[in-house]
C-alpha cells in the first residue's frame, strides 16, 4: 500500500466536474465530491437526476463526457486503466439484484474471487460461508437465488460483492425492489458494514435510513448536486426550495 | 424351415394379399430396412451435431461488432430457412456437385469427393443450423444486461461472462425450441430420398417398388421407427431440459 493510500485524508473517490450525455440529453451537468475513507455517502434525489448514473460511472459501467473521476489517485476513465485493478477495489449492489440465477448463493460469493481473482478454491468457501453467516442467511448457502426472497438475495449480493474485499461499496438503489417487509434486514447489514468502516457510497430513497447512518448527504437534482451537508443539519437547515420541495414530498 | 414368426407373417400374406410383411420374412429385405434404419441414424446424429455447431459458431459470429460478418451470417440463415430443405438436397447434389473434384481409384471411373450421403450431410446439417443460430441467439439475448453488468463488476473479462454466466443461462433457454428443431432435423432427413441417399424411407420405397404388395406394411415400419426415434430424441432432450432446470429460475 503506499503513502497516499495510508493517509486518510486522501479521498478514496475523487470526483472534479464529471458531464455525462445520453445521445443530447446531459444527466450529470458538472458533479464534484470526495469521498475519504470510512466515510458513508447518501445521494438522494428525484428519479430521473441522474444518481444512478453518477454511481454507475465511479466503477466505469458508464463512461463520462468530460471531468474526472479517481479511484485511490488513479483516474477510472483512463482508456489505458486496467478496469480488472479497478473493480477489485469498487464493489457494487445493483437495484434489481442480479445475482447468477444458475448458481447457488454460495456458489454466488465464491465465484469471483476463484475465477477473478484466481485464489484458492478452498479458502474462498470458508471466506464466503463466513459472508454468508455476516449476512444472516446461515443455512441457505446451497439456495438458488430463484428460491430466496429479495431481501435475502440481496443480502447474498452484499456478501458476493464484499468476497472481493473491495475498499469502497456502490449502493444503487439497493432496497428499491424489496417488498416493505424485507428492507430493513438489507439496510441492517448495510448499517452494519457501515459501522465496521466501510466506505459507502449509496444512492437512496430511505431518508430515515440516510439520517442515520451518513456522514454526509448530497441531493442532486437535474444533474447537478444542489446542497449538501452532514444529516444533523441537512434535514432541518436546507435552504434551497428545491431540496425543501422534495424532502417535503418524501419525509 | 422359416421360423413360427416369419410362418404367421408368411400366412397372413397368404390370407390378406394387401398386408405384405415382406421384411418380417424375407431376409433380404430385412438388410434393407437394417441398412436403412442404420443409416438413417447415421445421417441424423451427424446433422444433429453438426446443425448445433453451426448453430453456436453462427450465434457467437452475430455477436462480433464487425458487420459484414453479421451480414454474411444474416444472409446464410435467409437463404436456408427461406427455401425448402427438399430443393436445398436437390441443389447441393446436382448443382454444386457438378463443381466438386473428383478421384479416380482405377483409372476409369470418376468418383466424387463428397458422395450424395456427403452432400445429404452438409446440406442438411446449414438447414438446421439455420435455424439454430436463431435460437442461440435468442437464448443469448434473453440474458438481461443487468446480469452481465453484474459480472463485469465483480472483474469478470467479456469472455469470463460469456463462458461462466451468458452461455449456460442462454443455453437453458434456448433447449425448448432447439428440442423442436432437432425434430424436425430427423424428420427432414428422409428427404435425402431425392437424391438417393439409402436412409430408411428410400429403403422402405425400394422394396414396395419390387413388391407392390407390401406398401402398407412399409409404411407403418416407417410411421412406427419415426415415431420410437423421434420419441427417444424428445425423451432424451426433455431429461436433459430437467437435468438443467434450475430451482425458483423460469417456468
Amino acid at each position: 500500500m503506499s503513502e497516499n493510500e495510508m493517509n486518510s485524508e486522501q479521498p478514496i473517490v475523487s470526483l472534479k466536474d464529471v458531464h455525462k450525455s445520453f445521445g443530447d440529453l446531459e444527466v450529470l451537468k458538472g458533479i464534484s465530491f470526495d469521498v475519504k475513507k470510512g466515510e458513508v455517502i447518501c445521494i438522494i434525489g428525484p428519479s430521473g437526476s441522474g444518481k444512478s448514473t453518477l454511481i454507475r460511472c465511479i466503477n466505469a459501467l458508464n463512461d463520462i463526457n468530460s471531468g474526472s473521476i479517481k479511484v485511490h489517485g488513479r483516474e477510472v476513465h483512463d482508456p489505458k486503466l486496467d478496469k480488472l485493478e479497478l473493480r477489485k477495489k469498487v464493489g457494487m449492489v445493483f437495484q434489481q439484484f442480479n445475482l447468477f440465477p444458475h448458481k447457488t448463493a454460495l456458489e454466488n460469493v465464491m465465484m469471483a474471487p476463484v475465477l477473478v481473482l484466481k485464489q484458492n478454491k478452498e479458502e474462498v468457501r470458508k471466506r464466503a460461508e463466513d459472508l454468508i453467516r455476516k449476512v444472516r442467511l446461515q443455512g441457505k448457502e446451497d439456495s438458488y437465488p430463484g428460491e430466496l426472497s429479495g431481501g435475502q438475495q440481496q443480502r447474498v449480493a452484499i456478501a458476493r460483492s464484499l468476497a472481493m474485499n473491495p475498499d469502497v461499496m456502490l449502493f444503487d438503489e439497493v432496497t428499491s425492489a424489496l417488498d416493505p417487509e424485507t428492507v430493513k434486514e438489507v439496510l441492517v447489514t448495510i448499517k452494519e458494514l457501515a459501522q465496521e468502516g466501510m466506505t459507502c457510497i449509496l444512492v437512496t430513497h430511505e431518508m430515515g435510513f440516510a439520517k442515520e447512518v451518513a456522514d454526509h448527504i448530497y441531493f442532486t437534482d437535474n444533474g447537478v448536486i444542489v446542497e449538501h451537508g452532514p444529516p444533523s443539519t441537512f434535514f432541518t437547515e436546507s435552504s434551497d426550495p428545491r431540496t425543501r420541495e422534495f424532502l417535503s414530498q418524501i419525509l | 424351415m422359416l421360423g413360427s414368426f416369419s410362418q404367421f407373417f408368411l400366412d397372413l400374406y397368404e390370407s390378406n394379399p394387401k398386408w405384405n410383411f415382406i421384411y418380417f420374412y424375407d431376409p433380404k429385405q430385412a438388410d434393407r430396412v437394417l441398412e436403412g434404419l442404420w443409416t438413417t441414424l447415421e445421417l441424423s446424429v451427424v446433422c444433429v451435431i453438426f446443425s448445433v455447431v453451426i448453430g453456436v459458431a453462427g450465434a457467437w459470429l452475430q455477436t462480433l461488432p464487425n458487420r459484414l460478418v453479421r451480414m454474411v451470417v444474416q444472409g446464410y440463415i435467409q437463404f436456408f430457412r427461406n427455401t425448402p430443405p427438399l430443393i436445398q438436397l436437390m441443389f447441393f447434389y446436382f448443382a454444386l456437385g457438378q463443381f466438386t473434384p473428383t478421384y479416380s481409384p482405377d483409372g476409369w471411373l470418376e468418383i466424387p469427393i463428397i458422395s450424395n450421403v456427403g452432400w445429404a450431410i452438409i446440406s442438411l446439417s446449414f438447414f438446421a443450423g439455420a435455424f439454430n443460430v436463431e435460437i442461440f441467439r435468442a437464448g443469448i439475448e434473453a440474458i438481461p444486461e443487468s446480469t452481465k453488468e453484474a459480472s463485469e463488476s465483480l472483474g469478470f473479462s467479456r469472455l469470463q461472462t460469456y463462458r461462466y454466466i451468458v452461455l449456460p443461462l442462454a443455453f437453458r433457454v434456448s433447449l425448448p425450441a432447439l428440442n423442436n428443431n432437432l425434430v424436425n432435423l430427423v424428420k427432414t432427413t428422409t428427404q435425402a430420398l431425392v437424391i438417393a441417399v439409402p436412409e430408411l424411407l428410400y429403403q422402405m420405397v425400394s422394396i414396395y417398388n419390387d413388391y407392390s404388395t407390401s406398401m402398407n406394411a412399409c409404411m407403418l415400419l416407417l410411421f412406427v421407427v419415426y415415431i420410437v426415434l423421434v420419441g427417444i430424441l424428445v425423451f432424451g432432450m426433455q431429461r436433459w431440459e430437467r437435468a438443467m432446470n434450475i430451482p425458483g429460475y423460469g417456468s
